[in-house]
């Protein structure tokens, strides 16, 4: 029997242990804390196998306020995975500067439930439920260090902007909820069908406020002013979080917002996100090549890929959904990867975050440098890297659409994007490494997760073909 | 008969090669990782030969063909084939890899396996651009080679070295962004047409009997000149070339005159000309101006340097005019008589020059890094009687000097003469202009030769020089061979690409636009 409660097993289970780790973690002494962490890690695994328990079948549940569908179980299952190199990442980041907090992990935990639910909502409400479950952690996983002093400062911002963002996106649910009479996101599409052709301003200002709501959380240009900040205050473990699960959750949030709610719509959004997409990939390209410091620049440049990620949603049912899909996989990937081995080659009292620090890096440890090299030529987007073939399919998309001056206008901007990466790799492999600064070598451990991590870029790159696959069977969304 | 892929081989073997090499750091094994990359480019040139044995030369169809799917659902294939463009081409690069692993046992110190490692690959990549017959497989391989030599200019090169490398780097990734989204557009035209069957739609041939109309021929035209006009370099597009050229190691100069440049070469003959037949046609008055402007302009920039890479950097810009001249003076033909011998001199003129050019700039860039590696200067004025105290040296210097300039019997004399011929053909100005590179090209290189090797000696430095050793003897020596051979008897090279060139000019001389069908 699939009751409704098999189908969501996969959260519940989530919230069950989250919860009881929490609870377990006060009772357990200091020998024994590791075990948190380990358990953290067993809960995702165990995701994994509940949720591909599913996979494939689709159904509406508990009077059709949640979904189980392939996009939302594909997606669930990326975070997972993702979400198990966070773990690692981030234990080894807490471990070096003898942090001894484990409610971090479990934090993590509570936020990647977030993402479940907000990338399963078939309600409006559900959506909004989810979207505030997965920051609120993030909020307190920011300042838990406590020395870090721009830290607090980085909470505030992304608190305060980030209440700001669920307001617009919670008052656009409002107006909507007014025009439509419902939450449920289907009921809500086929009221909006029924709508004449020129729509009510309500409605209207419903969708521009749940589009910005929407842009806050991509960190899509004009509304990405806390992007930067955020990264480069928090520290760089959950730098690495916020800029890996909940892009990849915020693109779950657009497709069911934008495509599952709106899609009689597409004439009224295209214009704005041709506007979001053109900025984000002129600020996020532009302002980087300005910037000294690394956590800094892959913000910047992560405004920019988003830029490319509205230019896959902007492409349309056809393939842009799918390229846009596989565009934020394969940016999760990168970017987790970067701030890994970021998070590699800092240790207590040093932090390896200026593009300074990475001097010479080529001399001292080739390989860790070389794996950096190929995330920074995969994220320039040179072939035959993943990069290039998440770039390639959002263009190919885009022509397809019949956008063909906006692809020139990306490409042009990933030129320009090109001379920041190189930068990088410079000072790595050009310039002569600094006396006075000791280092400290990845441990190895570290260096295989890394290895995975960057070779896997370099696997998709040469080929490219079942992910792809992957992502545009998951988007043939069954109604 | 074409069951063994040799074509992946030539790709692949280089490629897994010199990421093996990487692992192997110098110190401990020095002459292992010397040894084995020489035995792999040595290889790579039996596998050529057993290419050059299966080809038939009488047939303009792609052969050693390999098809198999890359990415299924966008039709995306690894499809690979050569013709008699692409032969020719492929056989010089891995001839001149090998001079630079030969000279690398002496001209590079440091990470010397990453230096070969870098080599290698790069063969491998140029390999695959001119074997490529699918549009992403060969952008792939066309951008992946821009890694490889960013790196050889930025690890191993001069003081001003990654102002040059960033330039060269980002001129070619714009023109090539350009290209890809050529090559997207072109494909979903394939998509929509009937001409083209479902699992070609992303292959070069198939693009090539697409009908178009002139509009979209023109940006198209326009999107692959981006690219290829940069490789090329033609001017105005060609400041990146000196920068690059002087401060490259000896073998990233090598790489990059011989083999790269030739690569927008190749675009042209395998993309703009086919593809874009009546762009090109509208187009051709402004091309064979640029070349022009690049022969006689260039060559005058050339007289006057007094850094001798950056000398014969300007020179291959020339010679380089002498390469779109005649690919594009064909249009000036067939306008004129049905007789295409006129035509063909031209594309095969263009081809012959390429490969000419490959060999004796790679040779003198290859003179220069000689003398570098005992001198550490490139300056002209440092120089002065070398022929006293590096009596072979100067003598193939010589040589190579005056198959620069076009002296018949050198290579250089073919190529140049069968593009004047065919430009006399086409307009009188423009054969005189061109013909300009014989009395310009002789004043530049042969000052240069008389200010660097005859004289009396002009300092100790020099007095000091010793001349070329085993190695080094022999490599200028198989040069030697290779440009007296293709000067003194081109009838082979000529001959594999004959049929390859009669089927380009038939393609250029239907017109594709839609109404005219």
């Amino acid at each position: 029997m699939t009751s409704e409660f098999m189908l969501a097993a996969p959260e519940i289970w989530m919230l069950s242990l989250a919860s009881f780790l929490l609870v377990l973690d006060l009772y357990l002494g200091r020998w024994a804390r590791w075990t948190t962490y380990l358990l953290c890690q067993i809960t995702l695994i165990g995701a994994i196998l509940l949720t591909l328990n599913v996979f494939g079948q689709v159904e509406t549940l508990f009077y059709g306020a949640f979904v189980v569908d392939n996009i939302g179980n594909f997606l669930k299952l990326v975070i997972y995975a993702i979400g198990i190199f966070v773990l690692i990442y981030s234990r080894y980041y807490l471990f070096e500067r003898q942090i001894d907090r484990n409610e971090y992990f479990v934090l993590i935990l509570y936020s990647i439930l977030g993402m479940m639910v907000l990338v399963s909502a078939r309600s409006l409400l559900t959506l909004y439920l989810g979207v505030e479950l997965l920051v609120l952690p993030i909020y307190a996983l920011i300042t838990i260090t406590k020395e870090e002093s721009a830290a607090p400062e980085a909470a505030m911002k992304y608190f305060v902007m980030g209440a700001m963002a669920s307001g617009m996106l919670l008052y656009g649910i409002s107006l909507l909820y007014g025009v439509t009479g419902s939450f449920e996101i289907l009921e809500v599409a086929h009221a909006l069908a029924l709508q004449p052709k020129d729509p009510q301003v309500a409605l209207l200002f419903g969708f521009v406020f749940i589009l910005v709501g929407l842009g806050f959380k991509l960190g899509a240009a004009p509304f990405h002013m806390w992007v930067p900040d955020v990264y480069q205050g928090a520290p760089t473990s959950v730098t690495l979080l916020i800029s890996t699960l909940p892009k990849v959750a915020a693109f779950g949030m657009a497709i069911r917002l934008l495509v599952d709610t709106f899609p009689t719509f597409n004439v009224h959004w295209e214009q704005l996100l041709v506007v979001m997409a053109v900025l984000s990939l002129a600020i996020g390209n532009l302002a980087a090549i300005a910037q000294s410091n690394l956590k800094r620049l892959l913000a910047y440049s992560t405004i920019g890929h988003i830029g490319f990620l509205v230019l896959g949603l902007l492409a349309g049912p056809e393939s842009g959904y799918a390229s846009a899909l596989l565009y934020i996989v394969i940016y999760a990937l990168m970017s987790l990867a970067a701030f890994g081995i970021m998070i590699g080659l800092s240790y207590q009292g040093y932090e390896a975050e200026n593009i300074q620090d990475f001097r010479g890096l080529g001399t001292r440890q080739p390989w860790v440098a070389f794996l950096m090299m190929l995330v920074l030529f995969s994220l320039a987007g040179v072939p035959p890297l993943a990069g290039f073939y998440a770039k390639f399919l959002v263009l190919n998309a885009l022509i397809n659409a019949g956008y063909i001056w906006l692809s020139v206008v990306a490409v042009i901007f990933t030129v320009i994007g090109a001379y920041y990466y190189l930068r990088v790799i410079r000072v790595m492999f050009f310039d002569a490494p600094l006396e006075n600064v000791s280092f400290q070598k990845v441990p190895n451990y570290g260096v295989v997760l890394l290895s995975v991590n960057s070779l896997m870029i370099l696997a998709l790159g040469i080929y490219p073909a079942p992910l792809w696959n992957v992502c545009s069977l998951v988007l043939v969304a069954p109604k | 008969m074409m069951t063994f892929p040799l074509l992946s081989y030539l790709i692949w073997v280089p490629i897994v090669a010199g990421g093996i090499i990487l692992f192997f750091k110098q110190e401990t094994y020095f002459f292992a990782v010397r040894g084995f990359s020489l035995l792999i480019s040595c290889l790579c040139l039996v596998v050529c030969g057993f290419l050059i044995k299966g080809f038939d030369a009488a047939q303009w169809q792609m052969q050693w063909t390999e098809t198999s799917s890359w990415i299924p659902n966008l039709h995306i294939q690894y499809a690979l084939g050569i013709d008699g463009f692409s032969l020719p081409l492929i056989v010089l690069t891995c001839f001149m890899t090998l001079f630079v692993v030969l000279a690398s046992y002496h001209s590079v110190k440091t990470r010397v396996n990453e230096y070969l490692a870098a080599f290698l690959i790069m063969q491998g990549l140029m390999c695959g651009v001119f074997a490529a017959l699918d549009g992403i497989l060969f952008y792939t391989f066309w951008e992946a080679m821009l890694v490889p030599m960013f790196l050889i200019i930025g690890m191993w090169g001069g003081k001003n070295r990654i102002y040059a490398t960033f330039k060269f780097f980002l001129y070619t990734f714009l023109g090539s962004v350009l290209l890809l989204v050529a090559l997207i557009y072109l494909h979903f035209v394939a998509q929509d047409s009937a001409v083209i069957q479902n699992q070609d739609v992303f292959n070069i041939i198939a693009f090539q009997k697409l009908p178009l109309p002139l509009e979209t021929q023109k940006w198209l035209f326009l999107a692959f000149l981006a690219a290829f006009a940069v490789k090329i370099p033609m001017w105005p597009v060609h400041t990146w070339l000196p920068d690059a050229h002087v401060e490259a190691p000896a073998g990233g100069s090598v790489i990059l005159a011989a083999i790269m440049l030739k690569m927008g070469g190749y675009g042209l003959l395998r993309f703009i000309l086919p593809i874009t037949p009546d762009a090109s046609l509208a187009f051709s008055g402004g091309m064979i101006s640029l070349s022009l402007i690049a022969i006689v302009y260039i060559a005058f920039v050339a007289i006057v340097q007094k850094d001798m890479k950056k000398l014969i950097a300007y020179s291959s810009i020339a010679h380089m005019g002498f390469v779109t001249l005649g690919f594009f003076i064909i249009f000036a033909l067939i306008k004129q008589s049905p007789d295409s011998n006129h035509a063909s001199m031209g594309i095969e003129g263009g081809m012959i020059q390429m490969i000419s050019h490959g060999l004796v700039s790679g040779a003198l860039f290859l003179c220069v890094g000689v003398l570098y590696d005992r001198m550490h200067s490139r300056m002209i004025k440092d120089y002065g009687g070398v022929i006293n105290s590096m009596p072979i040296f100067a003598s193939f210097f010589i040589l190579f000097a005056i198959a620069n300039v076009g002296m018949p019997g050198t290579s250089g004399f073919v190529g140049e003469f069968m593009v004047i011929l065919a430009a006399f053909q086409a307009n009188f100005v423009y054969a005189a202009l061109a013909a300009t590179i014989l009395i310009l090209g002789a004043s530049y290189t042969l000052w240069m030769t008389k200010r660097v090797v005859f004289g009396p000696i002009q300092n100790e430095s020099v007095a000091a020089l010793v001349d070329v050793h085993g190695m080094e003897k022999l490599m200028f020596f198989l040069l030697a061979i290779a440009v007296l051979c293709l000067g003194i008897w081109p009838e082979p090279v000529l001959n594999l690409m004959h049929a390859t060139s009669n089927h380009l000019l038939d393609q250029v001389s239907q017109s594709k636009i839609v109404g005219n069908l």
